[in-house]
């Protein structure tokens, strides 16, 4: 790993615009900015490139913290207007920082369109499992039977497994970690950039003071601890026997193929237009 | 599509610094007679008037999805935007559409996208986007007979209020409003002008019969277009402010990738563009966005008068109900009936000082319209002093249009 500065997280902050932030003590998503900006502080790309992009929830906020060009938009619509920057301006590095409930329920349909077109977005998605900024309703990553405001004699829904989603929509690059190992997750972020072509990253977070309350997890260290001790590498996977695997989250890079990107295929229909129109 | 125009328009104009408004380049000898060659008649769509319009204006980005009628003018971006190097992309929904075109815009593009009213309705958020944000785009609605997916081929002019006040929250609105195919082409081109200008999402309302009809059409020439694009600040990053409220609220806009770094946000925002809930910059947001329009409405607002100068009996109307009612005059006149017309090409903001005037002129107003009664709650609303009885409405709402003779029956029953 490349070597970074200690204070290379202040280097990036806007600290002197809208801080104190937002979230929670004990959330996770200060943990994972940390990271990304270490991921992207890793790779030899100037700030001026980077657009961050997001919806609305509570990971949804990062963009205003960060000394990227940033974009907060409409609940579930980050990947739609980074499709717009992506397409008009491809040299520019597009990150959409999103959530469950963003991703996967209002703005499903986008994630898997952008997945199927393989362009050239990194996707990293905060699973806290609910609805935090809202106050605590379920998301589509609830666990079954876990509670929530608008579950509250437990959820009778499956969950989804966003990597698999992601997945089956074409994903070019799927990695999934967890807030608590945060080396994996700026290595990921890393890994994520430098891929040409539609990646998605799922950190697996803790809400401690929403999710957590509702479901008696403990407090914030405990549910660091949750992670670390419920997750698994992939590596690992085959040499467990199938009980030890049960319920674990599976940390590791999933897929990463070479498959021809986006803005690269539409270029090269811009090409291939303009070599008709020399012709006629 | 004549191939000289195609050519024309690569040599697009280059903004300068400090001005907004940018005349077309004069060409060269040769490439005029070029020109006078392509300009002569062509027999052509509303559609392709607003697709051609589109890329004369400088035009580089559609986001859009099919939807009945208003599909050619996707299909004809799709196949003469990557001859410019401009993109073309069809997008999963309608909501992914607006959201693109204000993420291409924000990034520096000229972005439009097509839609009828069901795909409008599904817009409206990602409007509200672009207002609040000041993020310049355009939306065409080629409007059909609704409720909900109602008669996809037949037209209507069921919008109006939907476009003024569509999306939530108070924003206001520049919406246009063409009546024939030629000033598809021109309104298209004025929609981009005006959006680029004033930062913010411009509708132009198309009823179907002008998306579908084929008109010959003499295209003003592109020498005399004018051609505007937004004002890109001249000051170092740290100084940009991302809402400048000097400079008349036009203020300059950076786009991403240019070194600015800024943020955009749809929440309400400072003048930098950070989040607040601080009640002052709260009412000077709002205020920004309401002035904007006021205090340029005489540039904003557009009308034709026809036959208004002695006019005893006025008829309101817009679009293919102006056209209607544009014969309903002249078979009027023919019978010694003083009939005239006033006829709004920007119907947001609406055009309350010509509408006054014609109050005070006429005996009776006449406020013929495809939709149950929206442009006479205006003119009503203009009253005032006067009696409401002589502004009398003329609707239909079956997918048919009002005909000349419908207007002129309805002028006999207020004589």
């Amino acid at each position: 790993m490349a070597n970074i500065p200690q204070k290379v997280v202040h280097d990036y902050l806007r600290h002197d615009k809208k801080f104190p932030h937002v979230w929670c003590a004990g959330c996770s998503n200060g943990i994972v900015l940390g990271s990304i900006i270490r991921g992207v502080a890793s790779l030899d790309i100037h700030r001026d490139d980077i657009v961050m992009v997001s919806g609305i929830g509570c990971s949804s906020r990062m963009p205003v913290y960060v000394d990227f060009n940033t974009l907060h938009t409409l609940h579930g619509r980050a990947i739609a207007f980074a499709t717009g920057i992506k397409m008009h301006k491809p040299h520019l590095k597009v990150i959409v920082v999103t959530g469950d409930g963003d991703c996967t329920a209002i703005g499903g349909n986008h994630l898997i369109h952008a997945a199927r077109r393989n362009l050239d977005l990194t996707v990293i998605l905060i699973n806290n499992n609910i609805y935090g900024m809202t106050g605590g309703q379920a998301s589509p990553t609830t666990p079954h039977e876990a509670f929530a405001t608008t579950a509250p004699y437990g959820n009778i829904e499956p969950d989804f497994d966003i990597c698999q989603l992601a997945l089956g929509a074409g994903a070019t690059h799927v990695a999934r970690t967890t807030a608590f190992h945060t080396q994996e997750v700026q290595k990921m972020v890393s890994d994520a950039l430098t891929h040409p072509g539609f990646s998605l990253l799922e950190i697996v977070s803790a809400c401690p003071v929403i999710f957590g309350r509702l479901n008696k997890k403990g407090g914030p260290a405990q549910m660091m601890k949750d992670m670390r001790d419920n997750s698994i590498p992939l590596s690992a996977v085959d040499k467990l026997p199938p009980e030890k695997r049960e319920g674990k989250i599976i940390r590791g890079t999933l897929r990463k193929e070479i498959m021809p990107e986006y803005t690269e295929r539409y270029a090269d229909l811009v090409a291939r237009v303009a070599a008709m129109g020399e012709e006629a | 599509m004549p191939k000289a125009k195609l050519e024309s328009q690569k040599k697009a104009p280059k903004t300068k610094a400090k001005v907004a408004e940018v005349e077309v380049k004069v060409p060269g000898p040769l490439e005029e007679l070029e020109q006078k060659h392509e300009r002569k008649n062509v027999l052509m769509q509303g559609n392709e008037a607003v697709a051609y319009g589109a890329l004369d204006a400088g035009c580089n980005f559609f986001a859009g999805y099919p939807i009945t009628p208003s599909t050619e003018i996707a299909e004809i971006l799709a196949r003469e935007l990557p001859k410019r190097g401009g993109t073309f992309i069809q997008m999963e929904d309608e909501i992914a559409s607006i959201c693109a075109i204000a993420g291409a815009s924000l990034a520096g593009a000229k972005a439009l996208t097509a839609t009828s009213g069901p795909g409008f309705s599904l817009m409206q958020e990602g409007i509200g986007f672009a207002k609040i944000t000041e993020t310049p785009c355009v939306v065409v609605n080629v409007q059909r007979a609704g409720p909900s997916t109602g008669m996809p081929t037949s037209p209507s002019q069921g919008d109006i209020m939907q476009a003024r006040w569509g999306s939530h929250g108070d924003s206001p609105a520049i919406v246009l409003y063409p009546d024939s195919v030629k000033e598809s082409y021109e309104l298209t081109i004025r929609a981009i002008n005006l959006s680029e200008k004033y930062r913010t999402c411009v509708v132009l309302l198309l009823d179907e019969v002008i998306g579908h009809m084929r008109e010959s059409v003499l295209l003003p020439d592109l020498r005399k277009t004018r051609v505007i694009s937004r004002i890109k600040p001249n000051v170092p990053p740290h100084w940009y402010k991302h809402y400048d409220k000097d400079q008349k609220y036009l203020s300059p806009l950076a786009s991403y990738g240019e070194g600015y770094r800024f943020h955009v946000t749809s929440l309400t925002h400072d003048a930098l563009g950070f989040p607040t809930n601080k009640a002052a910059e709260a009412a000077e947001m709002m205020a920004r966005l309401r002035r904007k329009i006021t205090y340029n409405i005489r540039d904003l607002v557009q009308i034709e008068s026809h036959q208004m100068e002695d006019a005893k009996i006025a008829i309101f109307a817009a679009g293919i109900t102006a056209r209607s009612a544009k014969a309903a005059v002249a078979i009027a006149r023919s019978e010694g009936i003083k009939l005239g017309l006033l006829r709004p090409l920007t119907i947001w903001p609406f055009p309350d000082e010509a509408v006054r005037k014609m109050l005070q002129d006429v005996e009776a107003v006449i406020v013929p319209e495809l939709n149950q009664g929206q442009f006479i709650r205006e003119i009503k609303r203009l009253t005032r002093d006067k009696s409401e009885g002589n502004v009398v409405g003329l609707t239909k709402v079956n997918g048919q249009m009002l005909t000349p003779n419908d207007i002129l029956r309805k002028v006999k029953e207020v004589m």
